[in-house]
C-alpha cells in the first residue's frame, strides 16, 4: 500500500535528521520552565504564602491547575505548528521533492504520507508538551498545598483534548508550509503570527467590545478553545467570548483542511525543476 | 535481471510562459546502448528528462517509459532511476539513512541500501552525514538513488559533473556494463567529448528541438575529414596551398585542410620544397559537426531508421538566424585529444577528502576490468 509506504518514508525522514529532538529539547526547556514558573508564582499567591503583600496576579486555587497544563497547547502550539511547516518546506530548500515524487509519482499519496506521519509526531509532541507541564506544574502546586486535580476526570479529558489539538497543528503547519515553501519564510511567518500578531489581537479583543466574537475564530483561540483553558482567560481576566471545546476543535481542523487543499492544488501539485 | 524498456517522446512540448523549452520533441531511446543525450546549456534537456519522469508537466505531448508514463509505472523506483541534480540531499542526514528513506518509499528492501551504497564505492562512509560529502561524493550518492531498485532504465543527467578523471572513467564502463545487461541508459551531457566516449547512440537537442538522432558514427560523413599540416615556414606553406586552391583553416597547431589527404598535402609541400613540422589525417570533426548542428548551420538525419515523426522537427533554422548565435570560436580546439585535455574544470575543482581517495581507490578496480563489449578505448 503506497500510503503506508510513503509514510513510513517520512516517518524516517523527520527521525534521520537532528531537528526532531532539538525541537522537542526546547519545547520541554521553555514549556517546562512557563509552566513551573506560573505554577509557583499563582500557587504562591493563591495559597498566601506571598502574604497580604501580594501584588502579583491572583486567580482562584480551582483556575490554577488547569491553566498551568494547558501552557502545554496556549505555549507549546508553536511546535508543532514548524515541526508541520519544515516537514515541507524542509524538501522545497534542499530540492529533495525530486527523489521525492520519483519514489511516489502520486503528489497526493506523498503529501498523505507527510500528513498521516505528521499525526503520529504530532502526538509525540503532545506527549513531551504534557510531561512538561503536568509534572513540574503539578509537583509544584503540591508544594504549595494546591489541590493538583488529577484525580479529576475533567483534568484528563483536557489533557485527552490536548493531545488533538497537536496533530491538528502539525497539520496546519504542513500546509502553511506547502503554501508558504520558503523555510525562512514558513518559520518567521509562523513565529510572527503565533508569538505576536495573534497574542495581540486577543489582547486588544479582551479590551474593545464584540471583537471577541471574531477573534475567537482565530487558531490560537480555537486551540485554548479545544483545550478548554488557557493562561489567557487568566490574564486577560475578561469575559472574552470562547467557542465550545468541539467548536475549537473544528476550526482548527477547517484551517488545516483549507490549508492543506489550498497548499495541494496551488502547490504541491507544481512543476519540480 | 530487469529488463530495459524502449523510452519514447512523442511531440513533447514545454512552454514557460513565452519561452518554448522544449519544441514538439519526438524520439526514441532503445534499450541496450547507451544514449547520449547532448546539447548545449539551456537547450532543454533538463526539462525534457523531468517531463519523461512527471516532475514537470508537459504543455502537449506524451512522454513513456515501456509505454506507460511514469507515474502510472507500478514501482517506479524499480523500473527507472534517476540521478537529476548533485544537490538532492538534506546536509544533516546520512548517506544510508537518505537511501533509506527512499526505499520505503519505494517498497525496497533494506538490504538494497548497503548494496547501492558499495556499487558506488561509498560503502565505507554509509553513516555520515551528506553534509560533509564533497561534490563528486554526492554524485556517487546520486547514482546509488538510482540502482536502490536495480531498475532496466537509467536517466542521468550530467552525471560526470564534480567527479574526477578516475570517477568519471569508471562512471562510463559501468554504464557500458549496464547497457550490455540490456538495459535502457539515457546520459545527457552538454560535453561533446564526454558522450563521444560513453554513448553509442545520440540524440541532439538544440533549442528545444531534436536535431539529430543516430548512432555516433552517423553523426559525421566518412568523406568529411581533413589534414592537419604545419610548417616552421608556415606562409611559404599557405602561399603554396592556395595556389593549389584548397581551402583551409588556421589552427593553432597548424593548418586544417579540408577535403584532402595527406599524401595530397604532403606532395604539394614537398614539390614547394618546404620543410613540415606537422602532417596528419584529422578524423571528422565531431566538434564542428556538433556546433553546427547545435546552431541550426547544419542539419542532417543520416539515420533512416529514424521515424517519420521526426523530420518536422528537424528542418534548419532560417539562414538569417544563424548570426546571432556566436561563431564558433577561432580559439577552439582544433583536436579533441586537446579538447579533452583543455575541458576538465573538475581537475581543477576541489581538494580530494580521504572517502574520495578511497573511492578512487575503490573505482580502479574497474577500470582495468576489460570492457563488456570487448571494445577498447574509443580513442
Amino acid at each position: 500500500m503506497s500510503l503506508t509506504r510513503a509514510t513510513r518514508s517520512e516517518l524516517t525522514k523527520q527521525f534521520s535528521t537532528s531537528l526532531w529532538w532539538v525541537l522537542a529539547l526546547v519545547l520541554v526547556a521553555w514549556v517546562g520552565s512557563t509552566a513551573a514558573g506560573l505554577a509557583a508564582v499563582f500557587a504562591a499567591g493563591a495559597s498566601g504564602a506571598l502574604g497580604d503583600a501580594a501584588q502579583g496576579p491572583q486567580l482562584p486555587a480551582e483556575l490554577i491547575p488547569p491553566m498551568v497544563y494547558s501552557l502545554a497547547t496556549a505555549v507549546g502550539y508553536v511546535f508543532p505548528l514548524l515541526i508541520g511547516a519544515l516537514l515541507v518546506t524542509g524538501e522545497f530548500r534542499h530540492q529533495t521533492l525530486t527523489p521525492t515524487f520519483l519514489a511516489t509519482p502520486r503528489r497526493g499519496v506523498a503529501l498523505g504520507g507527510k500528513i498521516v506521519a505528521g499525526i503520529v509526531v504530532g502526538l509525540l509532541f503532545a506527549l513531551v508538551a504534557l510531561v512538561s507541564t503536568v509534572v513540574p506544574g503539578a509537583g509544584i502546586l503540591a508544594a504549595f498545598g494546591v489541590d493538583t486535580q488529577l484525580q479529576d476526570a475533567d483534568t484528563w479529558a483536557m489533557v485527552g483534548r490536548m493531545v488533538i489539538a497537536f496533530p491538528l497543528w502539525v497539520l496546519i503547519g504542513i500546509g502553511v508550509g506547502t503554501l508558504v515553501r520558503s523555510q525562512v519564510g514558513a518559520v518567521v511567518g509562523v513565529i510572527a503570527f503565533t508569538q505576536f500578531i495573534e497574542p495581540i489581537l486577543r489582547v486588544v479583543a479582551g479590551l474593545v467590545d464584540g471583537l471577541d466574537a471574531v477573534t475567537q475564530y482565530l487558531p490560537g483561540a480555537a486551540s485554548d478553545a479545544l483545550a478548554g483553558a488557557s493562561i489567557y482567560t487568566g490574564m486577560v481576566g475578561g469575559e472574552t467570548q470562547s467557542l465550545e471545546w468541539w467548536a475549537g476543535g473544528l476550526v482548527l481542523l477547517a484551517y488545516a483542511v483549507v490549508f492543506l487543499g489550498l497548499g495541494h492544488l496551488l502547490s504541491w501539485r507544481r512543476d519540480v525543476s | 535481471m530487469p529488463e530495459g524498456r524502449v523510452l519514447e517522446f512523442t511531440g513533447v512540448t514545454k512552454r514557460f510562459g513565452p519561452v518554448t523549452a522544449v519544441d514538439a520533441f519526438t524520439a526514441r531511446v532503445e534499450p541496450g546502448v547507451v544514449t547520449g543525450f547532448l546539447g548545449p546549456n539551456g537547450a532543454g534537456k533538463t526539462t525534457t528528462l523531468r517531463i519523461l519522469l512527471g516532475l514537470v508537466r508537459a504543455t502537449s505531448g506524451v512522454a513513456t517509459i515501456g509505454g506507460q508514463r511514469y507515474a502510472e509505472l507500478a514501482q517506479p523506483l524499480q523500473t527507472v532511476g534517476a540521478a537529476l541534480e548533485a544537490s538532492s540531499f538534506h546536509p544533516g542526514r546520512t548517506a544510508a539513512n537518505h537511501l533509506k528513506v527512499y526505499a520505503q518509499a519505494a517498497g525496497i528492501p533494506h538490504a538494497r541500501v548497503d548494496e547501492a551504497l558499495g556499487v558506488v564505492g561509498l560503502a565505507d562512509v554509509g553513516g555520515r552525514k551528506v553534509g560533509g560529502f564533497s561534490l563528486g561524493m554526492r554524485q556517487r550518492l546520486g547514482l546509488a538513488y538510482t540502482l536502490l531498485g536495480d531498475p532496466g532504465v537509467l536517466v542521468l543527467d550530467e552525471p560526470a559533473n564534480g567527479l574526477d578523471p578516475e570517477g568519471i572513467k569508471w562512471m562510463r564502463g559501468f554504464l557500458r556494463e549496464l547497457a550490455a545487461q540490456g538495459r535502457t541508459v539515457l546520459v545527457s551531457s552538454h560535453m561533446l567529448a564526454e558522450i563521444q566516449q560513453s554513448a553509442d547512440s545520440l540524440l541532439v537537442i538544440a533549442r528545444g528541438r531534436l536535431v539529430f538522432q543516430g548512432s555516433l558514427e552517423a553523426l559525421t560523413p566518412p568523406d568529411e575529414f581533413a589534414t592537419l599540416v604545419d610548417a616552421p615556414a608556415r606562409a611559404a606553406l599557405r602561399t603554396a596551398l592556395d595556389a593549389r586552391g584548397l581551402g583551409y583553416d588556421v589552427m593553432r597547431s597548424g593548418l586544417s585542410v579540408r577535403g584532402a589527404d595527406p599524401a595530397a598535402v604532403g606532395a604539394i609541400a614537398a614539390a614547394a620544397g618546404i620543410a613540415l613540422s606537422t602532417l596528419q589525417r584529422r578524423g571528422p570533426a565531431l566538434e564542428e559537426v556538433f556546433l553546427d548542428l547545435v546552431n541550426g548551420i547544419r542539419t542532417h538525419m543520416p539515420d533512416a531508421a529514424a521515424p517519420p515523426a521526426i523530420a518536422p522537427a528537424a528542418p534548419a533554422l532560417p539562414a538569417a538566424e544563424a548570426p546571432d548565435v556566436p561563431p564558433a570560436e577561432e580559439e577552439a580546439p582544433d583536436d579533441l585529444d586537446e579538447a579533452i585535455a583543455v575541458d576538465r574544470p573538475w581537475e581543477a575543482a576541489e581538494e580530494k577528502t580521504e572517502s574520495d581517495v578511497e573511492a578512487d581507490h575503490f573505482f580502479s578496480r574497474y577500470d582495468d576490468a576489460p570492457r563488456p563489449d570487448g571494445e577498447g578505448d574509443r580513442r
